[in-house]
């Protein structure tokens, strides 16, 4: 027998294996059918690898082979959850190149419209995020007044969810002759709700550990990778499209940018980004209040226009505050009714890609909040 | 069902039943369905509403899964992609007999209004899996929804377990001699 031999070891240099973690596409927590690549070191995120175009619906080639008007409900189905705010800029830059100016009764209903589909949006944000973190009744709370908007589209338009009703030179109908009555009905439900929500979810202790300090976006990286929207505005930055660059009519309009302050934890984390959708929701009731007491009863909702809708050669790009962002369409006109090219600046698109950027050295459990205060719409990021 | 009322005035001595072992297993497949939850594309949204307080999905006896493995049916709310349609197979070869699935929506059914430029759009679900129930709509509405679940579940009620059991092993039978 020979001598026992002792292995030195010094335990604090051995390390786990780096594990390569699949989230998605079929899971729960990713908003739809994003699949992330997750390199973990233990609990630790060390790598994430958006991995995209589960919902890719050739959106461009649609445009390419549809007419102007043809497009629109190609459009809605981008951001399937913000579709009135989508079809905006696309029949603002159609109206642009036709050089047409449409009646003003028009361009109120749009602005409440688009103002009603934001806070509808942004309900779902929140509502979303909190289930995110587990809280399951601010869901139900959020879409119980989710319905009472998605009525009011319906009386408009027809649908619930994907309106086709912003057309070029109008509306595709009037509103109906309760319109101003029950949009002033659904502001006052609006704001009672919203203040249920902050004492159930939003200064509720649990979300406040949960979510502060956690995923912080610092205004440099936040400008640095052009996020725009609440993303943006979470890390501090007062930048919205409404204020900055008015267009349609959002100039006679007086409203506050809300921005994250770091209230509870650092400027542009988690918590931030959520408090802006929230504060966001007052200040579209607000806008809506204004507009319902400007917009007049008469007046014609449709501006004529030929049969073909041919706007002259040329290009034009146009864009708006979408509840995510800055959504922009870049259309190049070759004097046909069929546009030459459609390209949209996607808003989740260009947010998304922040992730891999806030997420490290994060914890497993965090990196599904953290996606959920970017609150993508997958049909936007792959069109 | 006329059965509950008559729980006030219960039968002497217990009360006996007469009915087939199968009606009464499909009763309690029929009202007891778990689906694989799985959102796609802008029907889900009109999916989150139904679950939600508005419309309440789960009083037919639903309850969301997040694994193909507890799954009785799986609802396709979507357009599927060519990238997704492998995906969508795989989770239904993982889920247990018996199964089930729901279409919802156009493009689900047979591509929508993606039929003739969607160059990576699978034009209709049931090129890839058996579809049981069809529900049309861009999106449809939640009550279209619930009238696919009622109808799927009139189908569960009325299927024949055990003779289509019999049925199968006499086929395989048939196949093995041959």
């Amino acid at each position: 027998m020979g001598e026992k031999k002792r292995i030195e070891l010094d335990y604090s240099k051995i390390e786990s294996d780096r594990m390569r973690l699949n989230v998605g596409p079929q899971h729960p927590s990713t908003h739809g059918v994003l699949r992330l690549e997750v390199e973990l070191d233990g609990e630790i995120v060390t790598e994430v690898v958006p991995h995209i175009g589960y919902l890719h619906r050739c959106f461009e080639k649609h445009a390419e082979k549809m007419t102007y008007p043809q497009v629109i409900p190609y459009i809605d189905r981008m951001d399937y959850v913000t579709s009135m705010n989508n079809e905006l800029p696309y029949v603002m830059a159609v109206e642009k190149m036709l050089g047409i100016k449409v009646p003003e009764k028009v361009e109120y209903i749009r602005v409440i419209m688009c103002e009603l589909n934001r806070i509808a949006s942004h309900q779902i944000a929140v509502a979303t995020f909190g289930l995110d973190a587990g809280a399951f009744t601010p869901f139900l709370y959020f879409f119980r007044d989710r319905e009472y908007i998605l009525a009011i589209f319906e009386k408009a338009s027809g649908a619930r969810l994907l309106f086709n009703y912003f057309w070029i030179g109008g509306l595709s109908a009037d509103v109906h002759p309760t319109f101003k009555e029950d949009v002033l009905a659904i502001v006052k439900q609006v704001r009672k709700t919203n203040k249920e929500i902050e004492d159930l979810l939003i200064y509720n202790k649990i979300f406040i550990e949960r979510t502060a300090n956690v995923g912080i976006l610092p205004a440099d990286v936040a400008i640095n990778y052009a996020c725009s929207g609440p993303v943006l505005r979470g890390s501090g930055v007062k930048f919205d499209l409404r204020k900055n660059e008015p267009y349609s009519i959002y100039d006679r309009f007086d409203f506050d940018i809300p921005v994250g302050m770091g209230e509870v934890g650092t400027v542009g984390d988690s918590w931030d980004r959520n408090i802006v959708r929230m504060r966001e929701m007052e200040q579209s009731c607000r806008i809506i209040e204004q507009a319902v007491a400007q917009m007049p009863d008469e007046g014609d909702v449709q501006e004529k226009l030929p049969k073909r809708i041919k706007p002259p050669k040329g290009d034009i790009y146009m864009r708006a505050e979408n509840p995510k962002g800055d959504l922009g369409f870049y259309i190049v006109s070759n004097g046909t009714d069929k546009p030459e090219r459609v390209k949209a600046r996607g808003t989740s698109f260009v947010n998304l890609s922040v992730l891999p950027e806030i997420s490290k050295g994060y914890m497993f459990a965090d990196l599904i909040l953290i996606l959920g205060s970017i609150d993508i719409v997958l049909g936007e990021v792959d069109r | 069902m006329g059965l509950l009322n008559k729980l006030n005035e219960p039968y002497e001595a217990g009360g006996i039943i007469l009915g087939t072992f199968e009606d009464i297993l499909n009763w309690g497949r029929a009202r007891s369905d778990w689906y694989l939850h799985f959102g796609l594309a802008c029907c889900a949204i009109e999916f989150m509403a139904m679950n939600a307080s508005h419309f309440d999905f789960m009083r037919f006896g639903t309850i969301p899964r997040a694994t193909p493995r507890q799954a009785d049916f799986i609802m396709i709310t979507g357009t599927v992609t060519l990238k997704m349609a492998e995906r969508i197979k795989k989770l239904w070869e993982q889920m247990a007999e018996p199964k089930y699935c729901i279409s919802v929506g156009s493009c689900a059914n047979c591509g929508g209004p993606y039929w003739e430029h969607g160059y990576h759009v699978l034009k209709g679900v049931d090129r890839i899996i058996p579809v049981h129930v069809y529900v049309p709509g861009c999106p449809p509405r939640p009550e279209a929804f619930q009238d696919g679940m009622i109808k799927l579940q009139k189908m569960i009620k009325e299927e024949a377990i055990f003779r289509k059991r019999k049925k199968l092993e006499e086929d395989s039978k048939i196949e093995l001699s041959a």
